[in-house]
């Protein structure tokens, strides 16, 4: 019997190949590989990788099929909109454009929300509740709304866009930092920091910081996504971010009312949302089943 | 219990003061509130009159009293782009169209994700349970308004089905209807799995098996009103999300709704609709919120000690 087993075992043992391949599929490398090349590269090599100018068009060129359909060409691989301009370049310019947008309000929100999480959770009492009742308002505030509202006030434009995203962000890090706070001062080794001498502010920053990082992460990771579509729904809306500016929900937009004559102007945009969204997400979930399962219910 | 929605009234109308405090110093921020209030082309006499309506010669603190004064009567000034109609009026007319098209939504997202939530717990790493997750992957990540176009170019442009856009009868309702109510399939079908699946585990329903009643009666009957309180609460975010996303959904598909009418608002400026607007869905928001924490405080009594 043993006999037949050895011999039988190279049949059924998985040839190196397919080991590494088992190895490798433990990590996300789909959506890893989604994002570089949709958001990544293009973000951050947007003039050298867009064959055209993403703002500058030409009319004799208006409204071009993308190239694999009737009067289609290479030189614009995913057709022109309505000014001519090539859809490809302001597709690459709008990945820089999104990630730009979602980094920054993500970094600005995430520390504000962290600070005041931190803040909260460490001190308790009235400055505990002050900031929880104010994280309770801020999540129970429409968000579009919110937008429109600002927007109406201020004209639209980077700064305004920011804004909006900080005021809807900023909270859900601030709850979560709280919570962990609250549980990490409990521990032996912030009272022997504070018996040693460190005051408030270093043991905060040195002491509970690091140990919410994990989880500060994660949160950020799933929240791109999300930044990036609530940017684009702003933008479709006219409440995010300027024409002439390359944003995938200006995009979309703009080929709403193509619909009928010139399908690609919107829909090219969609993919390309709809692909990094997914990935984002993808990913977030892996990252958060790796670094931090508790955070599940996020 | 009454302590408990005390507090959460007192919340509620925290969140509310907070809304129009926020519109209030938004008008005032930039410097000059007429400026925000009116459109470039307004002239004298217009800065007059909206000055007096709103008595912006008086201090700061008595200008918010008045605002509040006036919103609590329903009285957001009078529309510059639709003239001669009161910007509260408006929002009256066009609100009955936004909650139709929501209800429907509605409708359809729990038609969908009731059924195939309950399905992905019952057959729990299966086939089934994988398309599931694929279509509530989906409906995370797919814009809403892209849906929407999308939706309009197959079935409207392409096959012909239904109309591109408008108001009218049951098929212009359909596909707006579905762009709105997707997103809420994708997050209500999970939460049905899951609160489906820990019911699925508890003793009553090893009993409610051991006493013989057919699985049709265990899982639709006996497991699913159980599971149904989790999803409940999620009702509220629901009418928020339904909401607010009516104002994309609107304006994708040119549906004469209430979130259309603070889009068109904004884009000429008209910022008495715009705050009167924005005032009535935050009421709306906070309101089915609180309402909902009640009745799951009532259904589920861990709930209010917490």
């Amino acid at each position: 019997m043993a006999t037949v087993t050895a011999r039988t075992l190279p049949w059924y043992a998985p040839p190196r190949m397919a080991l590494a391949l088992r190895q490798l599929r433990r990590y996300p490398l789909v959506p890893v590989a989604i994002l570089t090349f949709c958001l990544v590269i293009p973000a951050v090599l947007a003039s050298q990788v867009a064959p055209h100018d993403p703002l500058k068009g030409s009319l004799a060129n208006r409204l071009k099929a993308p190239a694999w359909q009737e009067g289609g060409s290479l030189d614009y691989p995913l057709g022109t909109d309505k000014l001519g301009r090539d859809i490809l370049s302001r597709m690459i310019h709008g990945a820089r454009v999104s990630l730009v947008v979602s980094l920054v309000a993500i970094l600005v929100g995430g520390a504000i929300g962290t600070g005041l999480g931190l803040i909260s959770g460490y001190f308790g009492r009235w400055t505990d509740s002050l900031i929880m009742r104010l994280v309770d308002i801020s999540l129970s505030l429409p968000t579009i709304l919110l937008a429109l509202v600002l927007v109406a006030a201020v004209g639209p434009s980077f700064g305004t866009v920011i804004t909006v995203l900080v005021v809807l962000l900023w909270a859900r890090y601030a709850r979560l930092v709280r919570a962990e706070t609250l549980a990490i001062k409990e521990r032996d080794f912030i009272a022997r920091a504070r018996v040693a001498g460190a005051s408030h502010a270093r043991i905060m920053l040195r002491y509970i910081f690091p140990n919410v990082v994990n989880s500060l992460v994660v949160l950020a990771t799933l929240q791109v996504g999300y930044v990036i579509l609530l940017e684009s729904a702003l933008s479709f809306l006219g409440a995010g971010l300027p024409r002439p500016t390359p944003a995938w929900g200006l995009m979309i937009a703009d080929g709403r009312e193509l619909i009928v004559t010139a399908w690609w102007v919107s829909m090219f945009p969609g993919l390309a949302i709809m692909l990094t969204v997914l990935s984002l997400n993808l990913l977030g979930d892996w990252l958060r089943d790796h670094l931090d399962p508790k955070l599940r219910h996020v | 219990m009454q302590r408990y929605i005390a507090r959460r009234v007192l919340h509620s109308l925290l969140a509310i003061l907070a809304m129009s405090l926020i519109v209030f110093s938004l008008a005032r921020i930039t410097g000059n509130p007429l400026d925000v209030m009116l459109p470039l082309e307004a002239g004298p006499e217009d800065y007059a009159r909206v000055s007096r309506h709103w008595g912006l010669d008086r201090p700061l603190t008595t200008q918010y009293l008045i605002f509040l004064g006036k919103a609590v009567q329903g009285d957001f000034g009078n529309s510059w782009k639709w003239h001669g109609h009161s910007a509260m009026g408006l929002v009256w007319q066009r609100l009955p169209a936004t909650l139709q098209l929501a209800g429907f939504a509605l409708l359809i997202s729990v038609l969908i994700a009731l059924p195939v939530g309950v399905l992905a717990a019952v057959m729990k790493g299966t086939v089934w349970d994988s398309a599931a997750k694929v279509i509530a992957l989906l409906g995370q990540s797919l814009p809403a308004f892209w849906l929407g176009i999308v939706l309009m170019w197959v079935f409207a442009v392409h096959l012909g089905w239904f109309p591109t856009s408008g108001k009218g009868g049951l098929q212009h309702l359909v596909l707006p209807a579905i762009t709105l109510g997707w997103f809420q399939v994708a997050a209500l079908m999970r939460l049905v799995r899951s609160s489906m699946l820990e019911v699925l585990d508890s003793e009553f329903v090893k009993l409610t098996r051991i006493k013989g009643l057919s699985e049709w009666k265990v899982v639709w009957k006996h497991c699913l009103r159980n599971a149904a309180i989790a999803p409940l609460t999620f009702f509220a975010i629901i009418a928020g999300v339904l909401m607010t996303g009516a104002v994309v959904t609107e304006s994708v598909f040119s549906w004469p709704g209430t979130g259309l009418l603070v889009v068109d608002a904004v884009r000429a400026r008209d910022f008495q609709v715009v705050q009167a607007v924005v005032i009535v869905f935050a009421g709306i928001f906070i309101l089915t919120n609180l309402l909902v924490d009640i009745l799951y405080a009532y259904l589920d009594p861990r709930i209010r000690y917490q």
